[in-house]
This record gives structure tokens, sequence and C-alpha cells, in this order.
């Protein structure tokens, strides 16, 4: 597995620009090198360019700037039937008219490919997916989860070393959502495809990918793999976008190389780690994630800041407490603490001290 | 539940299906009445009187009404029998009853249709019909000579049945011979089948135009975005919304040897002045005119069913290889088939059926069957051949609604 940028990458966007109208840019200057046999995916909100950033690699839209690269080669004029890449999409795309047999030799048939050969090589991707049954169903008469898998054996019947996948499993259940991640996970990783794949879900981006995208306002936010995205966001909107977040706003006290300290707006100091401040006096938005959050003292580094915490709400979760707190004015602060054998139990109304590992707290730009 | 005879039943023992249809009974009942006033609109206005059409094609009694002693005469004589003084004797008897009820006329069209010119024998003899005196045959035969035609009676016995066939037979250029079997009819009276087909053709090639015409413009609607595509759903529509005559007129200037075309191409040398195109008053003016009026109606269904198929399917198949016109043969294509079945359909029952058009600008050459249904409804006063050919007309539409249903199936089809 190549997890590394490196400039001479599978697929590379070239400061890539795009824009529909001519007066706003989709996608604003986009660098990217995705390596062989990499699972990236685009992540990022409707309307972030994560889209259009897949269209433009598979060849249904042009870039207005910039070069795209396959391979070494650029394939900016390249049709997309000449790209040789396979894709999946939102709604499977499987042509109602043909059977399943059918929409999977299709690929072939276009290739030129001899009937036995064709067969054979149908046989084996449905198989592939579990689904060697129905290769004379018609797609309507299939589940989703069904029609799921078959779009995603047409992908790959001919051997595509890329595959794009555009947002594949947004029309299933929960469940069966996350076994179709761990399946398509597995392919990836037994054919040795790169996987470009496109989702507004966190979770799945998380979950499948060796690197996430964080896409917004057209700009990738942060390129990183799934735990330092979720440990180590580089602003306030991947902080934000990726899993629950606490934050305080405030000014920047003091800074000494990979400590902070911070100034809330209500007073209270507390540490953090230096991310996207440069000067004392700085505007921030300290960010810590609820389940790094601690009220017991014992858990905490000698000499960190505590300050004081009112409990709002605990809600039972089964596995966690979800505690709603007001600190340093806000109300929506939230702390997460495992259900274990002598959890301290809180309740409403209690005022307690709480406090964070210092690299846990990251001091952000004010957004 | 069930019962002893296995049976599901309700809680209370009633049989479940007896008791679904009660409960269902209401509601049904109260579907029937929302419709009823269109079904009686629908069978008064439309059912009863294309049923009263087509039984006219088969039933003519304005011979057999108005002469009952020939009718009785034909009965008890067969086929082939001497037309003897009898036979005279009942016309004489009829002629004087025709003159009385002044019915002659009328009994004379009706055997006018078999024989031309016999109209004015029935009123002239009729008028003297007091006079004759026996021996008959010598009286009327003095008075009018032809009488002793063959033909005349023969068309006489085959009128003295209400009920008959010969009116298909002459929708279809066929004739009795002397002997009673069916010919064709001499060649140069033979006009309706010819008519037929070339309402046939002409309905293909119409067909045809408006779906080659109409599947881009359609496709255009269904791909622009959305303020373009209402501006080009207007322009589509606004024909619609024009009266029929207006626009076949306004045809007629545009195509006339002295019209707009035929002087904008003189103008810009492209034909000498002597060398005007006649583009009207032929099969050209019907089937361009008729091509425009009926676009809308492929445009309608073609659009309706392309909206409906996602720009990812030909995207899918261009990903996985194949070039714009394979995907396009091979998958947008053949979605969009019901669309052109409706499309197609629609407009090849409308052009079979078209009258206004083509009586204004197809000549002699343009005529279409519906224009003789009408000559025989107004000038020639033959009800009964203009059902005939009207029955045939919806035999050939309803062969061809067959023939789609057998081949696209009904049910698919998108009316947009």
């Amino acid at each position: 597995m190549n997890t590394a940028a490196t400039d001479d990458g599978f697929v590379v966007f070239d400061h890539v620009q795009k824009s529909y109208d001519g007066e706003t840019l989709v996608v604003k200057d986009l660098n990217l090198s995705i390596g062989k046999g990499e699972f990236l995916t685009m992540l990022g909100p409707s309307g972030s360019g994560k889209t259009t950033c897949l269209m433009m690699l598979a060849g249904f839209e042009t870039a207005t700037h910039g070069e795209i690269r396959l391979a070494g080669k650029n394939i900016n004029d390249l049709p997309p039937h000449k790209r040789g890449i396979g894709m999946v999409f939102q709604n499977y795309a499987l042509f109602p008219h043909m059977t399943v047999g059918e929409n999977l030799a299709f690929p072939l048939e276009v290739r030129g490919m001899g009937k036995s050969e064709r067969e054979a090589k149908v046989m084996r991707a449905l198989d592939m997916v579990q689904m060697g049954k129905f290769a004379n169903r018609r797609p309507a008469q299939l589940s989703g989860g069904q029609q799921q898998r078959i779009a995603l054996a047409r992908a790959l019947v001919f051997d595509p070393e890329l595959v794009l996948m555009d947002e594949p499993l947004g029309a299933l259940d929960k469940q069966l959502r996350e076994h179709m991640q761990f399946e398509i996970k597995h392919l990836h990783e037994t054919l040795g495809i790169t996987v470009v794949y496109v989702t507004h879900d966190q979770g799945e981006a998380l979950t499948m990918s060796d690197r996430v995208a964080v896409f917004n306002d057209g700009r990738i936010q942060q390129l990183a793999p799934p735990d330092e995205l979720y440990e180590r966001p580089q602003n306030s909107f991947v902080a934000q976008f990726i899993g629950e977040n606490n934050k305080l706003p405030g000014k920047v006290e003091s800074l000494d190389g990979d400590n902070c300290t911070v100034r809330l707006s209500t007073g209270e100091i507390i540490d953090a780690t230096p991310v996207n401040v440069r000067s004392v006096g700085q505007e921030t938005l300290v960010s810590i994630r609820p389940e790094r959050v601690e009220f017991k003292p014992e858990m905490m580094p000698p000499g960190a800041h505590m300050i004081d915490a009112e409990v709002l709400e605990v809600i039972y979760m089964g596995d966690i407490f979800r505690t709603r707190m007001k600190v340093a004015g806000t109300e929506d602060f939230v702390m997460k603490s495992r259900n274990t054998l002598g959890q301290t139990k809180l309740r409403a109304g209690e005022r307690i001290k709480i406090g964070w590992h210092p690299q846990d707290a990251r001091a952000l730009d004010p957004m | 539940m069930t019962d002893a005879t296995g049976q599901l039943t309700t809680a209370d023992g009633k049989p479940l299906k007896a008791a679904l249809a009660a409960s269902l009974a209401t509601r049904r009942r109260r579907a029937f009445l929302l419709v009823a006033p269109l079904f009686l609109f629908i069978l008064v206005s439309f059912i009863v009187p294309i049923g009263q059409m087509l039984y006219q094609s088969f039933y003519n009694d304005t011979f057999s009404a108005t002469a009952p002693n020939l009718v009785q005469w034909f009965d008890e004589h067969p086929a082939g029998s001497e037309i003897d003084e009898s036979a005279y004797a009942a016309l004489a008897a009829d002629l004087a009853l025709m003159k009385q009820e002044k019915t002659a006329g009328a009994a004379g069209t009706r055997i006018n249709y078999d024989v031309s010119g016999s109209r004015s024998m029935f009123t002239s003899t009729a008028r003297k019909a007091d006079k004759f005196e026996p021996p008959f045959k010598e009286a009327i035969l003095a008075e009018e000579k032809k009488w002793d035609d063959p033909i005349i009676w023969r068309a006489m016995r085959s009128a003295s049945s209400p009920f008959t066939f010969d009116f298909y037979l002459a929708a279809l250029d066929l004739t009795r011979d002397d002997s009673g079997s069916i010919v064709p009819v001499a060649e140069g009276q033979a006009i309706y089948k010819t008519l037929f087909w070339r309402t046939l053709s002409m309905s293909i090639e119409i067909t045809a135009l408006c779906l080659l015409l109409g599947f881009p413009i359609a496709h255009l609607l269904a791909v622009l975005p959305m303020r373009k595509a209402m501006l080009l759903m207007i322009l589509v529509l606004l024909p619609f919304w024009t009266s029929l005559l207006v626009r076949t007129t306004s045809w007629m200037v545009l195509l006339q040897s002295q019209g707009v075309l035929n002087d904008l191409m003189v103008w810009m040398g492209l034909i000498g002045d002597d060398g005007r195109i006649q583009m009207m008053y032929n099969q050209t003016g019907t089937i361009v005119a008729m091509t425009h009026i009926l676009l809308p109606f492929t445009v309608l269904p073609l659009y309706s069913v392309m909206k409906t198929i996602p720009p990812s399917y030909v995207r899918a198949a261009r990903s996985l290889g194949a070039t714009s016109w394979t995907a396009f043969r091979r998958v947008y294509l053949p979605q969009t088939l019901p669309g052109i079945g409706a499309g197609g359909l629609l407009v090849f029952i409308l052009a079979m059926g078209y009258y206004i058009t083509p009586a204004l600008v197809g000549g002699a050459d343009g005529q279409m069957i519906s224009n003789m249904i009408a000559f025989h409804m107004q000038k020639s006063l033959n009800w009964s051949l203009a059902a005939a050919l009207a029955a045939m007309l919806l035999a050939i539409v309803l062969i061809f609604f067959w023939i789609y249903d057998r081949l696209v199936g009904i049910d698919k089809m998108k009316l947009g």
C-alpha cells in the first residue's frame, strides 16, 4: 500500500481549476497526487467540488485550467471511453433494458472480446461479488444492495486499474452500508486497484480510506490518513466536519514551541497545542474532542489547567455517557465518558472541574 | 382463521373473500358514480354514433323500405329467374307507391350507387306511374327502355335486402359480376385501394419524419437547463395553441408556386422564374404541412420519457468503454422506445384520419381516405359507403394498435 503522495503518482491533479459559468471557481487550484493501489476518499459537504473533481477525472467534465495525469500521461483531451477507468455511480446506473449478465458483458463487448472469453469473465466478476446466480435477472428485480454489487462487478469486469466511486452506498440502509464498506475495502485489497471514492459520509471515509481529502469551498482543506485527520485536524473546518467537536473561542495568552495557553472570552485559561496560531494575542478557536475531556484530576498531567463546568444533562447511550455541560459561557460543551465499572455517575446541576492533555486541544483559526 | 373447508374467514366466521367484497362495495359504487357522467357522455356522443355509423355500413333500407312489392317478388323468385310480367307489375306498383310517398329519389339514389344514371330512371318513370296499365312490361319499357337492363334488376335484387356487404366490396374496389361472384372493378374505376395505400404510406412517412425531427428536439428539451427548456417548450407548443386552419393556410402562403419559399429561391438565383417548384397541391405539400402540425405529438411523449432517463446511464456506458454513438445506440435509444412508440403511434393514428390539411393543400394527388369519406358524406350522399370506408380505416388503425401491442406492449406506452 502506497500512502505517500509523490510527484509521479498514478493519478495527478496539477493546478486544476474548474469554472462552469466563468465567474466563480468550483474547483480552486487543486493539487493532488494519488499513488497506485491507494484508496483515496474525497470527503466534503455538497457543493464543495469533490464530485466535479471526480467527473473531471472520469472525463465527463473538462478542466478549465491545469492538467490531469493518469499513469504519467496527460488525459485532459482523452474522451471518457478511452480512459479505461471503472466507475460506480450513485444510483448504480445499471442499464434497465439489459439483464445483469448483459450489463456486465457490455464493457467487454465494446472492447471486441469474444463470446466465450466474455462469459467466463462475467461469471468470474459475478462470483467475486457473490451474485453468480443472478446473471439472467433484470436490475429492477434486484434489491438495492444486490444492484450495488452488480454495479461494482460491472466497474471491475474489464480489469481497470483505477475505479471511481461516486457515493455508491448513499442509497443503502445503515447495516447494509456498513457491510458493503467492508466488501469494497476487501475487493480493493485483493485486486490491488486504485480507488477514488467520493462521499459526504465521514464515517465511511474514515473506515475505508488510506487517505482522505477533505474538500470545502473548492479546495482541499486537509489531506491525511484517517487517524491523523481525526486527531490532528489542520483547521477549524476539518475539526468541525470530522467527528464531534467542542469549540472554545479565545485569544492566545502565551506561546512556547509546541504548547500555548489560551485566555477564553470569559477569562479562564486553558492549555492547547498551537496549530494555526503564530503570535501572542491572536484570535483562535480551540477544538477538543468530547472523548478526550477529563473530569478526574488524577488523569491529568501535572500542571495542566482545569476549568469550571456545570453539568446540564447526562444522556445514557449504553456504551458511553454523553454529558452536556456549561463551560466558559457555551452550553453545548460535550464530554463522552466510557460506561465502565465504577465510573463516577454525574448528575445534572453538579459543578465539576474539567481539563485535557494539551495535545488534545488544538488552537485553530477562528474561522 | 379458517373454517372446516380450509377457507380463510374473519373473526366472526364469515368467509374472508365475501367480507372483503362487502367492504369494498361502497368504495367501488362511489368510484363508479364519479365516472358515470363522463361514461354517459362518451356513450351518447361517441360510442352510439360510431355504432350507428358502423351499422349503416352493412344496413341500408332506403330501397327495401320503399319498394315492398319488388322485395316480395325477389323473395319469391330466386336469382336468375326470368324478369317476367309479374316482376314489372311489382315494379309498377312500387313506382306508384313511390310517387305517392315521394320516395322515388331516395330509392333511385340507392340503386344509383351501383348503376350510375339509374336515379333519373326512377324519378322520371315514377312520375307517370299512375298511368301504367297491364301489360306492365310493355308500358314501362315504352316509357323508359333501360328498364330491361339486367344490371338494374341485379342491383335492385341486391338492394332488396337491407343487410348487404356490397359497400365493403365497393370500398375494396370489388363488385359482383353478372353471375353474382365477386370480381375486381374495371381498371379505371378502382380508387379506394390505391387511396388506402397512399394514406398508409403517407402516414408512415409523416410518422417517420416526425420522429426524426422530434427526437433531437425532445432530447434538447430534456437536457437543457430549466429556463432555456421552458422557452424551447413554448416554441414547440406555440403551434398547438394556433388554429389548425391558420397553420395550414400559412403553409399555403409559404409553399405555393408564387409563395415565399419559391420567391426566395428565385431571388437567390437557385431556380429560374419559370422553374418554380410545385411544392403544394401534391403529396409533398400534405406531408410537409402535416409533419409540422403533428410534430408536438411526438415531441411531448418523447420528452416525458427522456426526462426520466438520468444522464448517468450514458455516462456509465461511456466509462465502460463505449463511444458516444455506441452509448446512444445501445443504452439511450432502447430506453426511449416507450416514447418513440407512444409518439409514433399517436402521430400515425392521427395522420391516418387527417382531413383538413390534405383537403386544403393536398390537391388531387395528396388526398387521403378521410377526404373520400367526407366526399361520400357530403357530396355523393352515399353514407353507407362512407361508413364502410370509415369502418375499414378503423380496422386498419386497430390492427396497427394490435401490432404495436404485440411488439412493444401497450403498457409500456407513455404519453407524457
